[in-house]
């Protein structure tokens, strides 16, 4: 049976054919839906893990167990996740052991671009990449009998366009492999340098057999076309270049990234006129291509930067073949994301705003967005985890500097579970002077409303505790009276949270509490409510348009609120001096 | 030879579901399909296009500058920021509808004036017409998107298989009747 699949959902499939039976992540685009796919098979565990680290370190455990487990997340969650890669790579597996990494070529929804096929030379362990959907169901079952075969990890690597390309694959049955059994064994499971140091050798021999192995996989292959012009590629530029080039080259298509095909390599670069190398971000092909000696043709004319695609390929390559095109000389508006109408952030940020030495150290998801005017709160953002140290070492420099700035740093409530808890602990113990704000929507949102340690809920659907994000604060140590949990609906309530937080000489925290506007449960509860512009009143001041709100506009010299955009969080109406806000039951 | 249709929309038009069922239609005429979307930041009423590609063999997902055979624009604005993927000769659907962004709506950057007027000098299979308002009328503003895959089909002669079976199966039944009529209102147009 053939069926239409995302590549994401392809990846599930493979790991359902494969006899995976555990598989953990952290949600993270493009790579969520990889986990959200394996959850409807019920033969496999499937879990969110609090943070990418945790989900490998599961994935690590199950595999000793002897369970074939995989691990997924985006690109800058391996960084989170460095730490048991580089030392399992050490160790092997018993079940094997797949981890799936989504790269983000033109960071349609990410803060790097990093390009994680240098992440297995470095880890040492062996490496796939896939094309399309098909080669994405069929790799990941390749990838587990690799990874048992050769006792490695394997890193799975995919990018966006694979993640979020549907195209055909033909479906399989499952494997039953089932879990194999544990045999104790401290030389290859306890890392402690004496067994390292010889365990390290034998990741050099593995390596060596991996590359034999790489030369014979049906995971590189050859394609002939005409011979003037070679291509060695690998991934989605594999499609970029075939759709230019069609059969007017000669392709060696890279399935089996790491160790590379030397020889295979070599016999394609004799075998053709001239050698092109095509690959999106870093030169990771061409590197390895020059060290075996060989000429080629690549990052000159490709750049390093953003996203491939054909017609950049066809620039470079074919500069005669480029396409006319339409263009009119009207300027357009940008478009940038919003907090949404309603969203529970806005009040918060509102209230922050108006305090001009706060410097805001934000954090990723959602309320990354508390950096866009009108609220322009957010000073930096740089991973998860930093809205709250980062904030840490800037209260430091401030204070060391003899500066009068107050930091401010937001976390949502995923992001805190994930990796705000280290920071919050560092503040009570070095007795740092921040505010913290954890910004719990009881979801995690940006990604798609994922289920987390604070939901209730787990990604198999179960009923699960909710971690207590005060208890938390508490228990590290925030003392009680600098806490302070709050409806951001309510903005006096935030306003007077956020003005004690900012006079407070000890850190302090601010929990907001008001599940995500977005989440279907509470768009049913509030249907029906929205805000409505009495016109006589309005003195077309427009303060109400600065808590920048999209369901609000200035047309035809009326503010007028969008009535099915708005929820009637009443945020608008709490600003206006005028009472010329009214809130409607509908 | 190998069809591109770029669908671009603001997010929460619908612009997916749309591309959905396009995608399932395409295959059941036989032919091998692509289909690219780029979401994530989408939901926050931020700028989104999916691609489709389809013919005999389909490699790359991606359309380029100049390569879309037909641009259906769910926004009049994002029609404008999408023209030059369209390909020379190619068709651009345009439903007739504003959605302010944010800068427009705080004063700081402007929403173009006469862009339908723009567009049709310029583009020689042009059409425009008030997607939303049809499916206003037909009883819910948000089945705009089915309006549009109609049209989208009639364009296209995608003639050949029935297309409100495919959209029966992408949608609950108390919802079917509002989108057959949408469609079909599409397909006039």
């Amino acid at each position: 049976m053939k069926k239409i699949m995302t590549g994401n959902e392809a990846i599930a499939r493979g790991a359902f054919e494969a006899g995976c039976t555990v598989a953990a992540a952290y949600p993270g685009t493009p790579s969520t839906e990889i986990l959200e796919n394996i959850a409807q098979y019920q033969e496999i565990y499937s879990e969110w893990a609090p943070n990418e680290k945790v989900a490998v370190e599961v994935v690590c455990g199950a595999s000793i167990g002897g369970a074939r487990s995989l691990a997924a997340m985006k690109h800058v969650g391996l960084n989170v996740a460095a730490d048991p890669l580089f030392t399992i790579a050490y160790e092997g597996v018993n079940g094997g052991l797949v981890i799936v990494t989504a790269d983000d070529p033109g960071m349609h929804s990410s803060q790097n671009e990093q390009d994680n096929r240098l992440y297995a030379p470095f880890a040492k362990v062996a490496m796939i990449e896939p094309a399309d959907s098909q080669e994405c169901k069929d790799f990941v079952k390749e990838a587990f009998e690799i990874s048992e075969k050769f006792d490695t990890p394997v890193i799975f690597r995919v990018s966006t366009r694979v993640c979020h390309s549907k195209s055909l694959v033909e479906l399989g049955e499952r494997q039953e492999v089932g879990v194999k059994d544990y045999q104790k064994n401290v030389k290859k499971y306890v890392m402690i340098p004496a067994h390292s140091r010889v365990k390290h050798y034998e990741v050099e021999e593995r390596l060596a057999h991996l590359q034999a192995y790489s030369n014979r996989s049906p995971l590189n292959r050859i394609e002939w076309g005409d011979k003037k012009i070679g291509i060695i590629t690998s991934g989605i530029s594999y499609q970029h270049a075939k759709e230019v080039f069609g059969d007017q080259a000669s392709y060696l298509k890279i399935g089996f990234s790491f160790p590379l095909p030397d020889k295979m390599i070599k016999k394609f670069a004799r075998m053709v006129d001239k050698l092109y190398i095509i690959e999106e971000n870093e030169p990771y092909l061409e590197n390895y291509v020059r060290i075996l000696g060989i000429d080629c043709v690549g990052k000159e004319f490709i750049p390093r930067c953003g996203e491939l695609s054909p017609e950049i390929i066809r620039k470079a390559f074919l500069p005669q073949e480029e396409k006319k095109h339409y263009q009119v000389d009207l300027k357009v508006p940008s478009r940038p994301p919003v907090l949404c109408a309603g969203c529970p952030h806005r009040g918060i940020f509102y209230a922050v705003s108006k305090y001009k030495d706060v410097v805001a150290t934000g954090d990723i998801g959602c309320y990354t967005l508390g950096m866009m005017p009108p609220l322009n709160v957010t000073d930096v953002v740089i991973c998860m985890g930093a809205g709250i140290s980062a904030g840490l070492g800037f209260q430091r420099a401030a204070l060391q500097g003899g500066r009068k700035e107050k930091v401010f740093g937001f976390i949502g409530d995923s992001t805190f579970f994930h990796s705000g808890i280290t920071g919050l602990i560092d503040a009570v113990y070095n007795n740092t002077p921040t505010v913290m704000v954890i910004l719990d929507n009881r979801i995690t949102a940006m990604t798609g409303h994922q289920e987390n340690p604070g939901t209730g809920r787990t990604l198999m659907g179960q009923p699960a505790p909710v971690v207590d994000i005060e208890g938390i604060v508490k228990a590290v140590g925030i003392k009680e009276e600098n806490v302070r949990v709050v409806d951001p609906y309510d903005l006096t309530a935030t306003q007077k949270a956020v003005k004690d937080a900012y006079e407070a000489t000890e850190p302090f925290v601010i929990i907001t509490r008001q599940p995500c506007a977005l989440i279907k449960e509470v768009q049913r509860k509030r249907a029906g409510l929205f805000c409505s512009v009495n016109q006589e009143k309005c003195t077309k001041c427009r303060a109400c348009i600065r808590t920048g709100c999209p369901a609000i506009s200035f047309r035809d010299n009326q503010v007028v609120i969008d009535q099915t955009m708005c929820n009637g969080c009443t945020l608008c109406l709490q600003v206006c001096k005028f009472n010329a806000v009214e809130k409607v039951v509908g | 030879m190998v069809k591109s249709i770029l669908l671009v929309g603001v997010g929460g038009q619908g612009t997916i579901l749309a591309s959905k069922i396009l995608t399932e239609g395409l295959l059941r005429l036989d032919y091998d399909v692509k289909m690219s979307e780029i979401h994530g930041m989408a939901q926050r009423g931020g700028s989104v296009t999916t691609q489709i590609k389809f013919g005999k063999k389909v490699y790359s997902p991606c359309i380029g500058m100049g390569e879309a055979d037909v641009i259906v624009a769910f926004e009049k604005v994002e029609a404008v920021r999408w023209l030059h993927q369209l390909k020379e000769g190619g068709i651009l659907l345009v439903n007739d509808y504003e959605i302010y962004s944010l800068p427009v709506l705080l004063g700081q950057e402007e929403y173009p004036q006469n862009i339908i007027e723009r567009l049709k000098d310029k583009v020689e299979n042009f059409k425009a017409f008030n997607a939303a308002k049809i499916a206003e009328d037909l009883g819910n503003i948000k089945a705009q998107n089915i309006v549009l895959l109609g049209a989208l089909i009639k364009a296209l002669n995608l003639d050949g298989i029935d297309w409100t079976e495919v959209l029966k199966e992408h949608l609950p039944e108390r919802l079917h009747d509002l989108n057959i009529k949408a469609l079909e209102a599409g397909m006039r147009v």
